[in-house]
């Protein structure tokens, strides 16, 4: 059978943006061939690795498990939208001065899930950070590093926020 | 994945009525269904996307501190909610143990009782022996790799576990799960929702096509509860066997004990016999181990899963020792 085309409006990094998709096109796949915002990655595909984690509508979310028209209407941010004109999210900027990758591949994924892990409150400890980030695996092993940027950054923004 | 049309449902009923259609599918949380059509597990026409009923999604205290869960409410809202977690730790720690922060995000509570198994050969992307993808194919589980398998309730037909951490906690709490079809709505008790082989090894559950789990209702609060993981890594793991226990206490006697195993069979496995041997037991006492080996000694291991039944049972025994320690916080 061929499928109709699905129609969505959605607010990418701020921006707005129309499409015409087929229905299984997923937002990974819509973010990474449809809008060349390359950040997210296909690690597996199958919602298991996290390297392809966004926000949608501020919540971190695998865009391998949603399809593109279930955020008609929602506002979703990527790694691309991370930095301003004054310079590197304070994450990001963690990530380097810790040391916090080796290949890269899963770095976007691991920023975006550390952006919602601090945000929602779960830096109290070495053993949370490790908990609320699970879902992002990195096969070079960084997770030493990962944990100290992400404690590294929640003191930064608390610090900048009192 | 096969080409489907995808409508977005606005009201129940309407979901209701395009379901009726045996080439519909319901789409939630997207995090089973989108795999299923990956694999070939579910290759459906038509995919309704029912996500958005707010109807569905509401989480409600009523009276005497029972709950209502709609279907639809996410699992980390779910295990975040402070009534939740204040009067049913054990479902609040076995949500916040299934999967990672980004998928409970995602997945709902109703979609997650509807999880399949993990068996590797039902989850193949080449045709293998499985009755639950091809009924009447065989089991290659049966004779192949299944140290993750069943030790309770399989058959030669199928030795698959349920993998749900949720499941086995609303089993523990009987909670209910209500369902909605064509000719109006029913309660089906957690513990009987997910099918055991004998039922039908190509069966996952007793949901019919096209009815829609609209609820999770959780009747009295059960703060002495403890869901207990056991797992090759930490975190973001399945299970090689989890134990979910509520306890009352009169003094140091058990007053009331429940107690679900969770990746031992297809459905959360309760300890009937051990539960009715604990009434009354001493905390602490002897009694207490000898009540879970009477149900325990009734495992069947498979040909690499001898170790669960010791799992299992020390997992039941680690569940109920935390129930007994725990400050019985007030009300």
């Amino acid at each position: 059978m061929t499928a109709e085309p699905i129609k969505l409006h959605v607010k990418i990094n701020g921006s707005d943006q129309a499409a015409t998709l087929d229905p299984r096109t997923t937002l990974l796949d819509f973010l990474r061939e449809h809008l060349h915002f390359s950040g997210a990655k296909k690690g597996c595909n199958y919602g298991e690795c996290g390297a392809c984690t966004v926000h949608v509508d501020g919540l971190r979310v695998n865009a391998c498990m949603i399809l593109a028209a279930q955020v008609d209407g929602r506002q979703v941010t990527t790694i691309e939208g991370l930095a301003t004109k004054d310079g590197l999210h304070p994450v990001q900027q963690a990530f380097i001065d810790c040391d916090g990758f080796q290949c890269g591949f899963c770095t976007p994924g691991q920023i975006m899930s550390a952006v919602a892990c601090i945000a929602e409150g779960h830096t109290g400890s070495d053993a949370e950070i490790r908990e609320w980030m699970s879902g992002n695996l990195c096969r070079c092993s960084a997770y030493p590093q990962i944990v100290d940027a992400v404690k590294a950054a929640a003191a930064k923004m608390k610090l900048a926020a009192a | 994945m096969n080409p489907f049309s995808y409508s977005r449902a606005e009201r129940a009923d309407e979901a209701l009525q395009a379901g009726a259609d045996a080439a519909v599918m319901y789409l939630a949380g997207g995090t089973e269904l989108l795999n299923w059509m990956r694999l070939g597990i579910a290759a459906p026409d038509r995919v309704v996307d029912i996500s958005r009923l707010s109807e569905l999604n509401r989480i409600e205290t009523l009276d005497q501190g029972a709950m209502r869960i709609g279907a639809l409410a996410k699992l980390n809202d779910i295990a975040l909610h402070p009534d939740v977690a204040r009067n049913y730790p054990v479902l609040s720690q076995a949500i916040l143990k299934a999967a990672s922060a980004q998928l409970r995000n995602l997945a709902t509570i109703g979609g997650n009782l509807l999880q399949r198994t993990r068996c590797a050969y039902f989850r193949a992307e080449d045709t293998l022996s499985c009755n639950k993808r091809t009924p009447g194919s065989g089991c290659a589980a049966r004779q192949g790799l299944n140290d993750k398998h069943a030790i309770f309730g399989w058959t030669d037909n199928c030795v698959a576990v349920q993998p749900s951490d949720p499941a086995v906690a609303l089993a523990a709490l009987d909670a209910a799960v209500v369902v909605r079809g064509q000719s109006g709505e029913r309660s089906i008790p957690a513990r009987e929702f997910h099918t055991l082989p004998v039922q039908g090894p190509e069966r996952h559950n007793v949901l019919q096509h096209g009815e829609l789990i609209t609820a999770i209702e959780l009747a009295a609060p059960a703060k002495r509860s403890a869901y207990l993981k056991v797992r090759e890594r930490e975190s973001y793991e399945y299970a090689i066997v989890s134990a979910a226990v509520t306890v009352e206490l009169n003094g140091d006697r058990i007053k009331t004990a429940r107690i679900a195993l969770g990746s031992v069979a297809h459905r959360p496995w309760r300890l009937d016999e051990a539960e009715r041997r604990l009434v009354g037991a001493q905390v602490g006492s002897a009694d207490v181990a000898a009540a879970i080996d009477v149900d325990i000694g009734k495992a069947r291991a498979l040909t690499h899963n001898a170790h669960k039944i010791v799992l299992a049972r020390n997992a039941a025994l680690r569940a109920l020792e935390e129930c007994f320690n725990a400050q019985a916080q007030r009300s």
